[in-house]
């Protein structure tokens, strides 16, 4: 749970002391509160009390469900087609939902802000306007001709040194200023994206198909090919994070605290901004732009988790986005025959947290 | 308060906090704005004799570039011959609508974003940052789909009571964010206008009628033909009415202390303003769509020549808003000869590049 402090804290970590800042990783509060109240009250207190006390295990609980529910529902019968279809797409969205949400966590950890994300700052965009520059200057034929493996890894190399240099424009400037970085940034996006439509007009029908099918957040139709890469990179990706959760930890003190504590920021910001890129890249490649997505299960995930420890809110924050996309796509496709809404949901219900953050932070 | 010190020492004088004794007053005056007045010395008729030549070249430049064989002989031909051939009819069909009608875009989005901006008094707003656009798109979509045999102007009517609602919504939501923060009041524009995008997004794909706001969301001449475009002309003569009460919105801009001195009812003229921005917006997008930026960036760049007196500088803003669109929709025609990129593309590109130099070289928060 976010309380006004620490969201302060984390905004402006320099002013604060070390022994402050124990009180962004231990969040004692909740749980106290919970246990005075419980002790004489209902069981409907005691199963919240529960709830709260384990939300790791409640969430794991609810995604398996979910992608129960996902598997089986309206099936009919015809198992062997269903399935394999089926488990392929829960793949890929639990793919999308583990990168975005832990790449949104760890920008927010390193841009020290619980109202960023990769996306508002124009991150996807930018790999979808490297995608048309790609086919602008290679042409449809090679570009889809060329392995899957090698135009990633290319794909990757680029959107790497692309949002290293956004990311030195955007935080060497104006760090003090967040709200002209968010705003630099999300004009950013808006220029990306002009530019990839200027370019999808300029090229001929054919390499518009290729173009157009990158640059549109759906859920349902997601490139096989693709998830193979993506499942291989979110692996390798998972281990380096885990073995920095401890590092992260010490990084949301601030920069100049991590630094005085011994950690080696550059070192570490420069493998946390490549994890970012790689992530963002392959959130992307899959599914297209989502520009709240992120935005709205951080602030889901801290508000349930008991800790600000990464530990717990990286995997937290992967439970949350999966349930979001796998349950929101099995309601959306199954209970109410609406197939493609459910990224317009998401943006809209994104869109909302972000002002309400905005009027949160701005209040005091 | 801060986007006002370079152009109006009134604003200053706005400011409680500031030291009101005379001397360090009329010290701050006479330092502050001597540098700035020789910087802005060039007269106002010569910005607009300039302003206007460039528009003329780019109108015979616009009204000759087209896919249809045209020639300027052809057209003296039939004017010395008093007969109508092809090379007329093409002029008067589609080269003359459409020239006006961008002529006539350009000028309301412009004026448009120049009000808005006095109004709100921030520099960084403009009508698609503060929901008019995308609010007078959903109402034209929920008319279209309940009614869709209304006539154009109840659907125009409509569209401009959504946007006024949208904008309504968005002062309010942005009440109680202090006018020091003039940044955050586009940031939660931008979002504000993308959720109403979404929604009319979300029912459009519900109702299968996608195509249909494509045409405006996405602001585009290529159809603009004689007969389809003549409700434009409405931005014209509310151009005008801008121009006649230029001085009470200028008024307006400095300050509610400075209204209420002046005798000019702040509430009245504020309504009065949102409504003419909310009507421009709403013709703007029945007619050719949505083209973003316009308002945002030409105003800057005007009030950053000639100040921040309407009567003097709303001319320039409204020939310069042309010239701008003009501009793009030519580029957009010859860039891809004979194929036409939509003006609201290439302005998308040009405008955010000028926006992020604005943003990037205003000053920062005190």
């Amino acid at each position: 749970m976010f309380s006004p402090s620490k969201h302060r804290l984390i905004n402006d970590s320099s002013t604060k002391s070390g022994s402050a800042a124990k009180s962004v990783l231990e969040n004692g509060s909740f749980e106290n509160d919970s246990h005075a109240n419980t002790s004489a009250q209902s069981h409907l207190t005691q199963l919240w009390a529960f709830i709260a006390n384990h939300p790791k295990s409640i969430a794991a609980i609810i995604l398996l469900i979910s992608m129960t529910l996902f598997l089986t529902l309206n099936v009919n019968g015809y198992w062997d087609f269903a399935l394999p279809l089926r488990g392929k797409k829960l793949l890929a969205l639990m793919v999308v939902g583990y990168a975005i949400g832990v790449s949104t966590l760890l920008f927010q950890t390193l841009t020290h802000n619980p109202i960023l994300t990769p996306s508002l700052l124009g991150f996807d965009s930018l790999y979808v306007l490297l995608q048309s520059l790609l086919v602008f200057f290679l042409g449809a034929m090679s570009f889809t001709s060329i392995n899957p493996i090698a135009k990633f890894t290319l794909e990757i190399v680029l959107m790497f040194g692309a949002s290293l240099l956004l990311f030195q424009v955007l935080f060497s400037k104006s760090s003090q200023d967040l709200t002209r970085l968010i705003l630099v940034g999300v004009i950013f996006g808006v220029l990306f994206r002009s530019l990839s439509a200027l370019i999808a007009r300029l090229i001929n029908p054919d390499d518009f198909v290729v173009v157009q099918s990158a640059s549109y957040a759906q859920f349902n139709t997601v490139n096989p090919q693709l998830l193979g890469i993506s499942l291989f990179i979110c692996t390798i990706s998972a281990v380096f994070i885990w073995r920095w959760r401890y590092q992260c930890d010490v990084l949301m003190l601030g920069k100049s605290q991590a630094i005085n504590l011994g950690i080696n920021y550059q070192h570490l910001a420069f493998g946390l901004l490549t994890v970012i890129a790689v992530l963002v890249a392959t959130a992307t490649a899959l599914v297209g732009p989502v520009t709240f997505f992120g935005l709205l299960v951080c602030a889901l995930t801290n508000r349930i988790a008991r800790h600000m420890y990464h530990s717990e809110r990286l995997i937290m924050v992967s439970l949350v986005a999966m349930i979001c996309l796998v349950l929101g796509q099995t309601v959306f496709e199954q209970v109410l025959g609406m197939a493609g809404v459910l990224s317009v949901v998401i943006e809209l219900a994104g869109g909302l947290v972000f002002l309400i953050l905005i009027f949160m932070t701005q209040r005091r | 308060m801060s986007l006002f010190s370079s152009r109006a020492h009134a604003s200053v004088k706005d400011n409680p906090a500031l030291p009101a004794a005379p001397s360090s007053w009329q010290k701050k005056t006479s330092s502050g704005l001597s540098p700035k007045h020789q910087r802005a010395a060039i007269p106002p008729w010569l910005i607009n004799t300039g302003s206007l030549i460039i528009m003329g070249l780019l109108v015979l430049l616009s009204l000759s570039i087209g896919v249809a064989d045209f020639s300027w002989s052809g057209i003296l031909h039939s004017i010395i011959n008093h007969s109508a051939n092809s090379d007329s009819s093409l002029l008067l069909v589609s080269r003359i609508p459409r020239t006006i009608a961008i002529i006539l875009t350009g000028i309301a989005m412009a004026v448009a974003g120049m009000i808005i901006q006095v109004v709100l008094k921030n520099r960084f707003v403009e009508p698609s940052m503060v929901g008019a656009t995308q609010s007078a798109a959903l109402g034209l979509l929920i008319v279209s789909l309940l009614f869709p045999a209304s006539a154009l102007i109840v659907k125009m009517g409509v569209a401009t009571i959504t946007a006024m609602f949208g904008m309504m919504l968005f002062m309010l939501l942005i009440h109680r964010i202090p006018p020091t923060d003039f940044l955050m009041i586009p940031l939660i524009g931008i979002v504000f206008g993308g959720i109403i995008e979404a929604v009319t997004t979300f029912i459009a794909y519900q109702t299968e009628s996608l195509q249909m706001l494509s045409v405006w969301q996405f602001g585009d001449f290529s159809a603009v033909l004689a007969g389809r475009y003549e409700l434009l002309w409405l931005t014209g003569a509310l151009c005008v009415l801008a121009y006649i009460i230029a001085d009470k919105l200028t008024i307006v801009g400095l300050g509610d202390n400075i209204a209420l001195n002046l005798g000019i009812s702040k509430r009245q003229v504020t309504w009065l303003g949102v409504g003419m921005v909310a009507m421009m917006s709403a013709v703007v997008v029945v007619t050719v769509g949505m083209i973003p930026f316009i308002g945002l960036v030409v105003p800057n760049i005007v009030s950053r020549l000639m100040g921040d007196k309407l009567r003097r500088s709303l001319p320039a803003v409204a020939l310069l808003g042309a010239s701008a669109v003009l501009l793009c929709d030519i580029i957009g025609r010859s860039i891809r000869y004979p194929f036409e990129v939509p003006v609201a593309t290439v302005f998308g590109v040009v405008g955010t590049v000028l926006f992020l130099w604005l943003l990037l070289r205003a000053p920062a928060e005190q």
